[in-house]
């Protein structure tokens, strides 16, 4: 059986890793490069780096530090932040990175999905989407959660699978940094309408968190998050654990 | 030393760093006398079936890995290089493998149960089919190693050396006198994918 994966997500700014509450109030926490080995050998099957960064010398650092990450990390490393063409999926997985996460670029280029799957398969085609419930609804969120794109979330997601993304990253704004759970209904509503691996984002709290999403919405493949992680209130071993006890298929 | 096979096809940088890791000299290359030179060789290989296949041909090396395999050298496929040790090949029409190995390679699509996401993609479970095979000298039976793919390897009874449920027991490795292939990826499966390389290496 296919296990259920747990993933920490380093967000990287200027060469440190930060985590935002709701996106905001970032902190400083550690080096990307130990923080990746320490999580590779603690239990984590997969990492996300997140480079968040704007300025040009910000990338190059970005790009060295995923380079020192993949020689040292043998487990698989998904890249976004700052992919907007095919030159960027270039520049990435030429330093190592296994798939690469598209967001804003997509928005701003649809064809780029498409273009990338073509390219580098399907496989390598991650569509992350930060969604908000407005009026009720679940749109779009661009910009890192500050814009409305007016987008219906679950559209652009059918849309973006049938373009060829061959894994989705929901990241719940409402849930994000509050801890209180991952966004079950946002999630049940994504997993009914596409077959791809759908990634949960947004709202761990605790190894409960985790029980409650994968029992309940069963589709999920896998849990992200940061900085429950990267605080140490949870260890990904201590949560691996819960779960299997739980009867949650995970590599332990 | 260790020839990783360089014809185009997607990016070495991860397999050639985890043979650093476990201090293997691997060189990516194309070069006919490195090859020759090689005590071993790793196929790699990601993206589609046939355009591999022909990318493979146009590189003038089918030959001389051809003779180096059947020459006795270890000779490892890896995810797509490991597809391409068959016959043939269902991705997008019909095509041509290495043949180095009895069977085919078909979708996993119709095969496996329809909740089941296609691509295969994640850690699964290897179980161990027959004689543990020597790849498999520093791993147990029931260890997680992560996937990626479509398609799977099927008609192989006679090489198959671990399957791993997905819905179906699918192919995850091979192996058949000097020629081993795994569908899955050991050089993004931590440990266990490492362990699998090293043994692959002191054979």
């Amino acid at each position: 059986m296919i296990t259920k994966r747990i993933i920490p997500c380093l967000d990287v700014r200027n060469g440190t890793v930060v985590k935002g509450t709701n996106f905001k109030d970032l902190n400083e926490i550690s080096s990307p490069v130990q923080l990746a080995e320490y999580y590779s050998s603690h239990g984590a099957d997969e990492l996300v780096f997140y480079d968040i960064t704007a300025s040009s010398d910000g990338r190059k650092l970005f790009t060295d530090i995923l380079t020192q990450t993949a020689s040292k990390v043998f487990i698989p490393l998904t890249v976004g932040g700052g992919i907007n063409t095919l030159d960027d999926f270039d520049r990435v997985l030429k330093c190592g990175a296994d798939k690469v996460s598209v967001n804003s670029g997509a928005i701003r280029n649809p064809d780029l999905i498409h273009a990338a799957a073509e390219k580098y398969g399907d496989q390598c085609v991650v569509l992350s989407v930060d969604v908000k419930r407005v009026d009720g609804q679940f749109k779009v969120f661009a910009k890192g959660g500050r814009e409305n794109t007016g987008l219906d979330a679950l559209e652009w997601i059918k849309r973006g699978v049938q373009n060829g993304a061959g894994e989705i990253v929901v990241n719940s704004i409402d849930t994000d940094g509050v801890k209180k759970g991952f966004d079950i209904e946002m999630l049940k509503a994504v997993c009914d309408i596409v077959n791809v691996p759908v990634i949960a984002s947004g709202g761990a709290g605790g190894k409960q968190d985790f029980v409650d999403l994968f029992n309940t919405v069963p589709q999920v493949s896998a849990g992200l998050a940061a900085s429950i992680f990267h605080y140490g209130e949870v260890t990904i071993d201590d949560l691996k654990k819960t779960l299997n006890e739980n009867n949650i298929t995970v590599r332990l | 030393m260790v020839a990783i096979i360089d014809y185009g096809v997607g990016n070495l940088f991860s397999l050639q760093c985890s043979l650093k890791k476990i201090g293997v000299e691997a060189v990516v290359t194309s070069d006919e006398n490195v090859i020759k030179e090689a005590d071993r060789i790793i196929l790699p290989g990601v993206g589609a079936f046939g355009d591999a296949a022909k990318k493979l041909r146009s590189s003038g090396l089918v030959g001389l890995i051809t003779e180096e395999a059947k020459n006795g050298k270890p000779f490892l496929g890896i995810c797509l290089g490991m597809q391409l040790l068959f016959e043939k090949g269902f991705e997008y029409g019909e095509h041509e493998g290495l043949g180095f190995l009895k069977g085919n390679v078909i979708p996993l699509e119709n095969k496996i149960p329809e909740n089941l996401n296609i691509p295969h993609m994640g850690w699964n479970a290897l179980d161990f089919k027959g004689e543990k095979s020597p790849i498999f000298k520093y791993i147990n039976d029931g260890d997680f190693v992560y996937f990626v793919h479509s398609f799977y390897a099927t008609d192989c009874d006679d090489s198959v050396i671990a399957t791993s449920e997905y819905g179906i027991p699918v192919t995850a490795a091979v192996g058949k006198g000097n020629i081993y292939g795994c569908q899955f990826h050991p050089e993004k499966s931590g440990e266990v994918g490492l362990s699998i390389l090293k043994a692959f290496c002191e054979i």
